[in-house]
C-alpha cells in the first residue's frame, strides 16, 4: 500500500465549465494525442478498426436532465483524474506505482512499477483510468505534467493539452489552492462543486455548474406585452406615423 | 516511494525530441484553421508527426483545435489512404481494381476527355465535393468547356449563401460572423456544428463567459443547443414562419430602427403593384433607370440615393403612370396579417406562443435598450461625415440547418430581414461581414454557358440570374446543364445542384452524358439522396451492355464508397502532403477587421512505399489540362504552364495583378494587386502560413455605405470600383421569375411548373412549411453531423470512431413511450420511398415528433479499410435510403425535384416518416452488400507512439 503526501501547498488542477462544454471531444482527442507520444507506452486502440477498444485519459459523457417545470437539459461532462487530496487509487496501491506529488498534488503512475493489477481502477470512484489492453499498464490523466513542469515550452504553452485545445473555453488550469489564482477565483464566483464529494476524495478539480437555463428574461415592453392592443386591421401602423414625424 | 524520484511521464522524452513545426492549414474540415504541425525524426530519418496544435496566431482559431484537427494525424496515417492509380477490374461497384502507373491514369484520362472537348464538351460533368479550390477547379471546367461544373454547396447550404447575398450583400459564416465581443443576444438556428465550428465555438464561450444570452432554435437539443441559455425545440422547416412571427410582433409594436430602413434598406423603395400587369412587383425606376421613393413631406418622386430625400414608408404613390407603394408598406401590411400571429403558428412551430411574443420583447429590448451611441468617425459614400454610430447587441447565425428545407431559402431570407428590421448589420454588437464581403448581388457573376466544341465558356459556371433572362437554356427551353440549374426547375441555384447530376445523367434527361469525372465526394453513399437507388444507377447498363453513365473518374485520398463505383482513380494526398491555397478568389479565412488567405504545404512528403504513389488532385488537373492543350494550361508551344499547383499559385493571374493569392506579391511589399513573386509562398510559410491585411480604423463599420471601406477594397484589389447598396427586404428578381410564371416576357416556364414558380418566387417570404401534410407519415426525421466529425470523413479515423461509432435512431420520450419501445429495442422507419432498420435509443430532449440521428457513420462493408465487424458497417444506418432525389408522383403524374424551387437546394430535412417496432437484426437494413477492398483493412492494434508509427 502506497501512502499519500503531506498536503501541498500548491494544488494544480482543472476547473471545468459544464455550462459552456459544447461536448465537441476536442478535450478527448488532444489529450489522446499528447499522452500518447510522450515517452510512456502509447495509449493503444485494440481492434481499431473494428469494434475498437483505446484507452483514453479523458472522455465526455453527455446525460439528459429531464425536469417538471422546464424542457430537458443535456449536460456534457468531460471527466478525467480529479487528482483527489484523498486518493484511493493511491493507498491502494500494492508497489507504490500510483502515488501523488507532494510539490503539486498530481497523481501519477510510474508505469515502470506498475503491475497492471488493477487495484487502483476499482478504488476510484470516478472510473478515471483505465488499463492499457495492450501495455498492460494502468493510464490516467496527468495534468499533462511534461507540459506544465517544462522548461522548454513556450510559457503560453504550460497548461494541459485539453486547457490549450478546448476552442469554447470551457476548460481553465491553476493552482486551486491560492485563492488569487485566476482558474480558482472562477471556481469561487460561479460556485465551483466538487463531483461526487460523499465519496470522502477531497478532489482538487472543480466543475463549474450550468447556469439556469430556459428562464426567459422580464421585459418592461408594455405594447410587445399586450397581444389585444393594435388589433383593429390596418392599425398596426398607427405608431408609423408619430415615429416618422419624429425623425423630421 | 518518495514523489521526487519519479519524473511525470514522459517529460525528458518531450524535451530530447526537440520537434520541429511546420504551420500550415488543417483541412480535417470546411473550417480551415490554422495548425502547428509537430515533427520529429520518424523511421529511416524521415520527418514524423509528433502532435497537431492550434496556431496561436492564426485569425480563424486563435490557437485552439477542435477533435478532428487533434485526431489529424489518424487521418494522415488512415490504412484507407490510397496507394496509387487504379483501374477497375471488376464489375463496377465490386471494389476490384488493379493498379497502374500514374502515366497510364494521366493518358486514360486524357484519351477519354480529348474527344469529349472537340465533339461535345458538355458530355463531361465534372462536380467536385468538399472542394477548397472551386476558384481553380471551376476554371479548369470553364477552359474544358464543358457547362457541367458544380461544387457541393447545392446539397449543403446553398439556401443560406443565396439568401444572404441577394437580401444583405453577404452571408453567415466564411463571409461574415456575429460581433462576439459586442453582442449580448444570440439565436442560433438549426444544425451550425460545423459552419464554422473553432469560430463559433470560441464565439459560444465568448458569450458564455459574459454571461450574454443565447436561444437555440433547433428541434434536437445537443452541441450548441444543449448549453444555450434557452432552448426552443422547434419543429423542423417551421424557422421561417416562427422569424415572420418575431417580424409581426416587432412591427405591430414599433420596435424596429426606423432610421436604418430608411438609410441602409430598400424600405423605402416603391413597388408596382398592379396585380396581373407585366410590372407587377418590380421596383418603379426613373428614366436613369435608378429605383425610386416617395418623399413623405410632398410625395414627390425622388432617386432612392438622393441625400435629400426624406423616403415615406408608407401611402399610395404613382410613378410613370404606375400605381405603386414602399416596400415597407407592403412587407407591414403581409406580416401584420393574424396568419403570423404568434397563436396562429404556435402549434405549427411546436413552439408556444407566449414564447414567440417573449423573444420577440427581448430582442427589442436588447437591440434598443441596450444599444450604445460610439463615438466613430466616418464618411459614406455620399461624402456625408458621421461621429458616431449606434451598436445593437443582438445578432443570429443559422447554416445548414433551415438551409436543407424546400423552403429553405425564403427562411434565410425572413431571417436576414428580422436582422434588418433590427438594425443590427455592420454595426457594434450585431452582424459583421468579412472580406472580400459586402459585395452587392450586382458584384457577382451571372452564370455561363452556351458550350461550344473545342472552346472554352465565356465565363464562369456559377452565378446569379438577375431574372429569367439569365437562365441557362438551350433554343426549346430546356436545361443547358446535367444538374439543370439555371433553368425553370431551380432557376437561382447559384451553387448547382451536384444530388441531381447521376440520377439526371442515367436517365439521359436532359441529355446523357459520357463521362462523370468527381473530386471528393462520395456520391455513392452518404452525400446523395436515396443511396440504394444512386448504387443502382452507376451499375445500370443500357441494352447495349453498356453502363448507362459510360466512364466515371473520380479523385480522393481514401478508399470510400465511392471509390467502388469509379473506373479511374486518381489517388489525392492528406492534407499534410500537399500545397492548396485558401483564395480571397474562392473561401478565404478573412475576419471582419481583416482580409486574409492561406495556404496548405507539403509538411511531409507524400510517400506510398511499392507503390505509384499519390499526388495533388489540382496539380493532376494541371497535368491533364496541359495534356487537353487546354487554354491558360500551356503555353505558346502547347507545353505546360504551370509545374504544379504550387507554381500555378503563385503565377496564375485571374485579372492583371491578381492572383490567388493576395501576399507578398510584387516585390514582396505589394498586397492584394501586384506582379506574381516567386518568393510568395516561402513569404507565406515564415508567416505561419497565412496572411492578413487589416481593415483600416474608420472602414470597420457601415461597410456597405463607408467610403473609407470602399477606397480600400479597390486599394487591395477586393473589387475594381466601388459600389455601395442598400440591403433588399424585397427580392426584385423574384418577382421577375414570377411574373414570367404569370405568363410575362419572352422566356415563360413550362404550364407544369407555374403554379409552383409563382408560390415559391415571392418577393417577401411568406414561412409556409414545405410539404404536404400526409396522414402516413406524420414524423419529420432529420440528421446532423457531430462536432467531432463534420466533415471530416472520420470512420476512418480510429480516435474519431471511438467517439461516434454508432448512429441509432433517436425517438423522443413521448414517442418512444407511445410505441412501448424499451432499452435494446430495434424501428424501422418508414418514409415514401424506403425504409430502415436499426436501433432505436430514448431521448427527451428533442422536438416531440422528430427522429434524429448521426448522418454518415454508417459505412458499406469493405470500405474505409474497416473491418467486417465494425459497428459503422453493421449496425450504422443511412437516413438517406428514405430521401428520394424527387418528391413523390402529383396528381398529374409530374415528379418534382425534391429541392429548394428557388435554388435547388436539397431538401434533406423535409423527409416525413413513421415507425414501428422491429426484432434486432443482426445488420441493420437496408444491407447494400460489400466491396473489396483496394487497400485491405487496417490493422488490429493502433499505438501511436508519436514518431510516425502505429
Amino acid at each position: 500500500m502506497t501512502s499519500l503526501p503531506a498536503e501541498s501547498a500548491v494544488k494544480l488542477g482543472l476547473v471545468i465549465d459544464l455550462d459552456t462544454c459544447v461536448g465537441c471531444h476536442a478535450c478527448v482527442i488532444s489529450c489522446k494525442e499528447w499522452n500518447t507520444g510522450t515517452g510512456g507506452a502509447p495509449l493503444s486502440d485494440v481492434d481499431a478498426y473494428g469494434e475498437a477498444e483505446g484507452t483514453f485519459l479523458n472522455r465526455v459523457h453527455s446525460f439528459e436532465v429531464v425536469r417538471d417545470d422546464a424542457p430537458p437539459m443535456v449536460v456534457h461532462l468531460p471527466k478525467s483524474c480529479l487528482h483527489c487530496d484523498d486518493a484511493p487509487c493511491v493507498t491502494v496501491c500494492p508497489t507504490g506505482a500510483s502515488f501523488k506529488r507532494g510539490e503539486d498534488g498530481i497523481v501519477l503512475v510510474n508505469e515502470d512499477t506498475c503491475i497492471g493489477c488493477g487495484l487502483c481502477a476499482w478504488a476510484c470512484p470516478y472510473g478515471a483510468r483505465e488499463m492499457d489492453r495492450t501495455a498492460g499498464v494502468m493510464k490516467k490523466c496527468t495534468l499533462c505534467v511534461d507540459r506544465v513542469t517544462s522548461e522548454t515550452l513556450p510559457e503560453a504553452d504550460r497548461v494541459p493539452a485539453c486547457v490549450r485545445a478546448c476552442p469554447a473555453g470551457a476548460r481553465h488550469f491553476g493552482d486551486l489552492n491560492d485563492p488569487e489564482d485566476p482558474a480558482a477565483r472562477l471556481s469561487a464566483a460561479r460556485g465551483g462543486m466538487d463531483l461526487m464529494p460523499e465519496q470522502g476524495t477531497r478532489p482538487v478539480n472543480r466543475y463549474l455548474p450550468p447556469r439556469e437555463r430556459d428562464e426567459g428574461t422580464v421585459v418592461n415592453l408594455v405594447a410587445l406585452a399586450d397581444p389585444a392592443e393594435d388589433a383593429e386591421a390596418g392599425g398596426g401602423l398607427r405608431w408609423l406615423d408619430r415615429a416618422l414625424a419624429k425623425l423630421g | 516511494m518518495p514523489e521526487d524520484q519519479a519524473p511525470g511521464a514522459g517529460e525528458t522524452a518531450a524535451r530530447e525530441a526537440r520537434p520541429r513545426v511546420a504551420k500550415t492549414t488543417c483541412y480535417m474540415c470546411a473550417c480551415r484553421c490554422g495548425i502547428d504541425v509537430h515533427l520529429v525524426d520518424g523511421p529511416e530519418g524521415r520527418p514524423a508527426v509528433r502532435y497537431i496544435e492550434g496556431n496561436r496566431d492564426h485569425p480563424v482559431n486563435r490557437g485552439v483545435i477542435c477533435a478532428k484537427g487533434s485526431a489529424g494525424i489518424m487521418q494522415h496515417l488512415s490504412p484507407a489512404r490510397l496507394r496509387a492509380p487504379l483501374k477497375r477490374t471488376g464489375p463496377r461497384g465490386s471494389g476490384e481494381f488493379e493498379e497502374i502507373s500514374w502515366e497510364e491514369a494521366l493518358e486514360t484520362a486524357r484519351s477519354w476527355l480529348a474527344p469529349l472537348r472537340e465533339r461535345a464538351p458538355e458530355r463531361l460533368a465534372f462536380f467536385t465535393g468538399r472542394d477548397q479550390s472551386q476558384s481553380f477547379t471551376g476554371w479548369w471546367a470553364q477552359m474544358f468547356g464543358t457547362p457541367n461544373f458544380a461544387a457541393h454547396g447545392g446539397f449543403c447550404s446553398v439556401n443560406m449563401a443565396a439568401a444572404g447575398i441577394m437580401t444583405l450583400g453577404g452571408a453567415f459564416w466564411e463571409f461574415g460572423t456575429a460581433d462576439w465581443e459586442r453582442c449580448e443576444y444570440f439565436m442560433l438556428f438549426g444544425v451550425a456544428e460545423d459552419h464554422d465550428s473553432n469560430p463559433i465555438k470560441m464565439g459560444l464561450g465568448k458569450l458564455k463567459a459574459r454571461g450574454a444570452k443565447v436561444v437555440g432554435v433547433n428541434p434536437v437539443r445537443t452541441g450548441y443547443n444543449a448549453v444555450a441559455s434557452e432552448w426552443v425545440g422547434i419543429t423542423p422547416g417551421t424557422d421561417g414562419l416562427f422569424v415572420l412571427s418575431l417580424v409581426r410582433e416587432l412591427i405591430r409594436s414599433g420596435e424596429i430602427d426606423l432610421t436604418y430602413l430608411i438609410e441602409r434598406t430598400d424600405a423605402p423603395w416603391l413597388v408596382v403593384e398592379d396585380p396581373g400587369a407585366a410590372d407587377h412587383g418590380l421596383f418603379a425606376r426613373g428614366g436613369d433607370g435608378e429605383a425610386l421613393v416617395a418623399d413623405r413631406r410632398d410625395g414627390a418622386l425622388r432617386r432612392w440615393d438622393d441625400p435629400e430625400a426624406k423616403p415615406a414608408l408608407r401611402g399610395r404613390f404613382e410613378a410613370g403612370g404606375r400605381p405603386c407603394r414602399p416596400v415597407f408598406e407592403l412587407m407591414a401590411e403581409r406580416y401584420l396579417s393574424d396568419a403570423y400571429a404568434p397563436e396562429a403558428v404556435a402549434e405549427t412551430c411546436g413552439v408556444p406562443a407566449a414564447t414567440i411574443r417573449r423573444i420577440a420583447a427581448e430582442l427589442a429590448h436588447v437591440a434598443f435598450e441596450r444599444a450604445e451611441t460610439i463615438p466613430y468617425r466616418w464618411t459614406d459614400w455620399r461624402g456625408v461625415e458621421h461621429d458616431h454610430v449606434v451598436s445593437r447587441p443582438v445578432a443570429f447565425h443559422a447554416m445548414r440547418g433551415v438551409s436543407a428545407h424546400a423552403n429553405g431559402f425564403q427562411t434565410c431570407r425572413a431571417l436576414h430581414i428580422l436582422q434588418c428590421l433590427l438594425g443590427a448589420i455592420e454595426v457594434p454588437g450585431g452582424f459583421r461581414f468579412k472580406p472580400p464581403y459586402p459585395k452587392p448581388l450586382e458584384a457577382h457573376p451571372k452564370p455561363h454557358g452556351d458550350a461550344a466544341p473545342g472552346a472554352p465558356l465565356a465565363g464562369p459556371h456559377l452565378g446569379f440570374p438577375r431574372g429569367p433572362e439569365d437562365l441557362l437554356l438551350d433554343a426549346e427551353g430546356r436545361a443547358q446543364r446535367i444538374d439543370k440549374a439555371f433553368s425553370w426547375e431551380a432557376p437561382i441555384s447559384a451553387h448547382g445542384l451536384m444530388h441531381m447530376v447521376i440520377s439526371n445523367a442515367v436517365a439521359g434527361d436532359p441529355y446523357p452524358i459520357d463521362t462523370l469525372f468527381l473530386y471528393m465526394a462520395n456520391m455513392a453513399w452518404n452525400s446523395s439522396m436515396n443511396t440504394s437507388g444512386v448504387m443502382e444507377m452507376l451499375t445500370r447498363k443500357g441494352d447495349d451492355g453498356e453502363y448507362a453513365i459510360p466512364r466515371i473518374i473520380y479523385s480522393d485520398a481514401y478508399s470510400s464508397e465511392m471509390v467502388a463505383f469509379a473506373d479511374l482513380i486518381l489517388p489525392d494526398t492528406t492534407y499534410l502532403e500537399r500545397h492548396d491555397c485558401i483564395s480571397l478568389l474562392d473561401r478565404p479565412i478573412s475576419e471582419p477587421d481583416a482580409a486574409g488567405d492561406a495556404i496548405r504545404w507539403p509538411v511531409v512528403e507524400p510517400e506510398r512505399p511499392g507503390h505509384a504513389g499519390v499526388r495533388g488532385f489540382q496539380s493532376v488537373l494541371l497535368d491533364l489540362g496541359a495534356r487537353l492543350g487546354l487554354p491558360g494550361m500551356v503555353d505558346d508551344e502547347g507545353r505546360a504552364k504551370y509545374r504544379d499547383y504550387a507554381d500555378y499559385m503563385v503565377r496564375h493571374e485571374r485579372r492583371p495583378g491578381i492572383g490567388p493569392l493576395a501576399g507578398w506579391r510584387g516585390d514582396g511589399e505589394s498586397q492584394g494587386r501586384g506582379a506574381p513573386n516567386p518568393e510568395q509562398i516561402e513569404r507565406y510559410k515564415a508567416n505561419g502560413g497565412f496572411w492578413q491585411a487589416h481593415v483600416p480604423e474608420e472602414a470597420r463599420w457601415m461597410r456597405p455605405w463607408n467610403k473609407a471601406w470602399w477606397d480600400w477594397a479597390v486599394e487591395i484589389g477586393l473589387v475594381d470600383a466601388p459600389q455601395p447598396y442598400v440591403f433588399h427586404l424585397w427580392a426584385e428578381p423574384l418577382a421577375k421569375f414570377r411574373l414570367a410564371a404569370e405568363g410575362h416576357g419572352d422566356r415563360v416556364p413550362p404550364e407544369a411548373l407555374r403554379e409552383r414558380l409563382r408560390e415559391a418566387m415571392d418577393p417577401l417570404p411568406d414561412g409556409r412549411p414545405p410539404g404536404a401534410e400526409d396522414a402516413r407519415y406524420p414524423l419529420h426525421a432529420v440528421t446532423q453531423r457531430p462536432a467531432a466529425m463534420y466533415h471530416a470523413w472520420g470512420s476512418q479515423n480510429a480516435w474519431l470512431r471511438q467517439i461516434h461509432g454508432e448512429n441509432p435512431i433517436y425517438v423522443p420520450g413521448a414517442l418512444w413511450r407511445e410505441h412501448g419501445l424499451e432499452e435494446g429495442d430495434w424501428i424501422a422507419v418508414e418514409s415514401a420511398h424506403g425504409r430502415i432498420e436499426a436501433p432505436a435509443v430514448l431521448m427527451e430532449a428533442v422536438n416531440a415528433r422528430t427522429l434524429w440521428t448521426w448522418n454518415a457513420i454508417g459505412k458499406r462493408p469493405g470500405a474505409w479499410a474497416l473491418r467486417e465487424d465494425a459497428p459503422e458497417a453493421r449496425r450504422g444506418v443511412l437516413l438517406n435510403h428514405l430521401i428520394h432525389e424527387l418528391l413523390p408522383p402529383k396528381g398529374d403524374g409530374m415528379r418534382w425535384s425534391n429541392s429548394d424551387p428557388v435554388t435547388g437546394q436539397a431538401a434533406w430535412y423535409d423527409l416525413r416518416v413513421r415507425i414501428e417496432r422491429v426484432a434486432p437484426r443482426a445488420r441493420s437494413a437496408p444491407e447494400v452488400g460489400r466491396q473489396a477492398s483496394p487497400v485491405g483493412v487496417g490493422p488490429e492494434v493502433v499505438a501511436y507512439d508519436g514518431k510516425g508509427t502505429t
